[in-house]
């Protein structure tokens, strides 16, 4: 019978499927972060169970991380307590730990795929919910909660009801400048912020196999903000070639055996879906989030919606509550929108071609009077690449703050929060109430829409020069 | 866990689509290394006027007189979207709530609240507009949630049917510890892991 991508990932992990029993699948790689591990080590060791495959586990330092500091006296108390805990609980149950001073530190979802730990038609989670980002590479990786990640730690496995499936397709090609970012951004803003509920969702298209390793993840990144259970991209030459003689992706016989399995990875032709979509690429323009969730976003040369415009009273709801907590009006031009802070970083976009993306703008120009811009790259070895590519120099000589890698004002756990009233342009994949600090607004864009801005002071749209 | 079979009580009403994890529980109370305490920072950015915590909001439901001791939560749909955090269901659990009821949740949400004992509910549109009809009309009305029947009875006698996984009903119903069932095919665990190809092991 012919089948899905996902279909195939499915049942080749399917340990047990019992009558009445949710199926047991496999999984073939756990990260590990020090924000949800905790209390499942704890679970671990109040039941005296063992870690059942420590060498499957892969374990860094990123959500509570200082980006000014690499010693553990710059976090609060709290965080410093969290961050040691996971040192200590790695060091009992023998968990490889990237720490704060090892170079290959980074947000969990760069320093998986630049390792070579995602691997094509595994299966990868991680107590976050953008571990959807390992899709990319015809994975099925999705996020987990605390009590699963201690069901794979003693198991190796977890209990899942199989998922519907949406062929999100998008035909043809994207117009100079629109990026990966873009692109999910306009299919997110198509389906909505839950139109993807109950799915794994694969993405194909020629705009979408015509994107490199780093823009598929930030497509299947931002599965998760559509509501899917994840986003998944069959493998190619260009998912062999980004993985080829990364430190732990397989060697010798085991590649060409890789190989051979990494072919058979896609959808049978005549395999049936249960949902489709159909995005025309060359339609996309820039895209930026005008309110308090990911679907309720705009084109660069679109207007502040109007709630009177509204589908039913629900969204008409939504809509009034997300422009009284941005503070914009219906049918502001979204390039009037001045900002005062910009977030170059997280899981989404903080990987090397996204700072060069951002680069391009900052380079020979300043950020406007009263913005203060951070970069923050995604990994230890991000950091080093740019800083090779002398993209820091650009970054700081344009007045941005160069720092260290973590997930930064994404979640702001750390010190890099956003102030009540305040307006960021950011790169990063939610821009909820309060998300990247109380009473502050998060403006969702590409990392060149994002430099773009910061130079100059609000929204341009960066097809035309500004 | 401890066994979910049926719950009655007082039930509060968030009447906002989307409600996501990060206001259930903001991030700044995600440092902790234990399960509890959470209840207490539940909802923050919106049940408190100050950062402390130390001015509660009176115009937010769950501060207000009528609804304390409030024990099922109705709401709109896509509840628990956003991040996987599993201190969500730990803090409405904490606070007291065992039944969060929405025409339709996130699917990371749903299981974590099912692995704490702590009961999510789909009915339909309509449903819970009747339901919240009824809750605010009425002080002190309570619903009752029945996992045996898979029944939610109205304060006023509707009987609504709603479904849920027998998997999942079944480890509710009895308060199983999922890690042990699986543990008990510790052995086809095994067997698979040698059938694992070297490339992917």
């Amino acid at each position: 019978m012919a089948k899905t991508l996902y279909e195939k990932v499915w049942d080749s992990h399917v340990v047990v499927a019992a009558e009445g029993e949710a199926p047991i699948i496999y999984v073939d790689r756990h990260l590990v972060h020090e924000v949800t591990s905790p209390q499942a080590f704890s679970g671990l060791k109040v039941a005296g169970r063992k870690l059942r495959a420590p060498e499957k586990t892969f374990a860094t330092m990123d959500h509570n991380t200082s980006t000014t500091s690499a010693s553990l006296e710059a976090l609060s108390p709290m965080a410093r307590t969290q961050v040691e805990t996971l040192e200590r609980n790695c060091k009992e149950f023998g968990v490889r730990l990237y720490d704060i001073h090892h170079k290959n530190q980074g947000i969990v979802h760069v320093m998986g795929p630049e390792l070579g730990i995602t691997l094509p038609g595994t299966v990868i989670v991680c107590g976050d919910s953008h571990t959807a980002t390992h899709g990319a590479f015809g994975a099925l990786a999705f996020g987990i909660g605390t009590s699963e990640v201690e069901h794979v730690m003693a198991t190796q496995t977890l209990r899942q009801l199989k998922a519907k499936t949406m062929k999100i397709e998008v035909r043809g090609h994207v117009a100079p400048g629109i990026t990966a970012k873009d692109i999910v951004l306009a299919i997110i803003g198509k389906i909505g912020m839950d139109g993807g509920t109950g799915y794994v969702v694969e993405f194909c298209g020629e705009a979408i196999e015509a994107l490199s390793m780093e823009g598929r993840m930030t497509v299947c990144n931002m599965a998760i903000e559509m509501g899917a259970k994840a986003g998944m991209i069959a493998p190619d030459a260009t998912t062999a070639e980004y993985l080829e003689g990364r430190e732990f992706a397989p060697k010798g016989e085991g590649w060409s055996q890789a190989i051979a399995a990494w072919e058979q990875l896609k959808t049978d032709e005549g395999a049936v879906f249960d949902a489709a979509v159909v995005l025309d690429a060359k339609e996309i323009a820039p895209q930026l989030t005008w309110g308090t969730n990911p679907g309720q976003v705009v084109a660069i040369d679109q207007l502040v919606p109007n709630p009177l415009d509204a589908r039913n009273a629900t969204v008409r709801s939504s809509i009034e509550k997300a422009l009284e907590y941005v503070d914009l009006t219906a049918g502001t031009l979204m390039t009037d929108v001045s900002i005062n802070k910009v977030f170059i970083g997280s899981c989404t976009n903080s990987r090397i071609e996204d700072l060069r993306a951002a680069a391009v703008h900052a380079k020979g120009r300043k950020v406007a009077a009263g913005v203060k811009a951070i970069v923050v790259p995604g990994s230890g070895l991000v950091k080093e690449q740019a800083e090779a590519e002398g993209l820091d120099k650009i970054f700081l000589e344009a007045g941005f703050e160069w720092r260290l890698p973590g997930c930064s004002m994404c979640l702001a756990m750390n010190d890099d929060k956003l102030e009540a009233g305040d307006r960021c342009a950011s790169t990063s994949n939610r821009n909820f109430e309060g998300r990247q600090g109380r009473g502050s607004r998060t403006h969702l864009v590409s990392p060149a829409m994002a430099a773009a801005a910061a130079v100059a002071g609000h929204f341009v749209d960066i097809r035309k020069p500004y | 866990m401890q066994p979910f079979i049926s719950h009655t009580g007082l039930a509060v009403i968030i009447d906002s689509a989307n409600v996501d994890t990060d206001q259930i529980i903001p991030k700044q109370f995600l440092s902790k290394v234990t399960r509890d305490g959470f209840g207490i920072h539940l909802f923050h950015d919106w049940r408190y006027l100050d950062d402390a915590g130390d001015k509660p909001n009176p115009d937010f439901n769950l501060n207000k007189p009528r609804y304390k001791g409030a024990s099922i939560l109705v709401s709109q749909e896509n509840f628990g979207c956003g991040s996987s955090r599993e201190h969500a269901p730990w803090a409405l659990a904490d606070f007291g709530l065992k039944v969060i009821i929405a025409p339709s949740f996130a699917d990371i949400f749903y299981g974590n609240s099912i692995n704490n004992g702590l009961l999510p509910v789909r009915l339909t549109d309509a449903e819970v507009k009747q339901l919240m009809a009824e809750v605010e009309a009425q002080q002190g009305a309570e619903i009752n949630v029945d996992l045996e029947t898979l029944t939610v009875t109205s304060p006023s006698g509707s009987v609504f049917n709603f479904e849920i996984a027998e998997s999942a009903r079944h480890n509710l119903l009895n308060g199983l510890d999922a890690i042990g069932l699986t543990l008990s095919h510790a052995d086809t665990i095994a067997n698979y892991e040698k059938s694992i190809p070297q490339w992917r092991v």
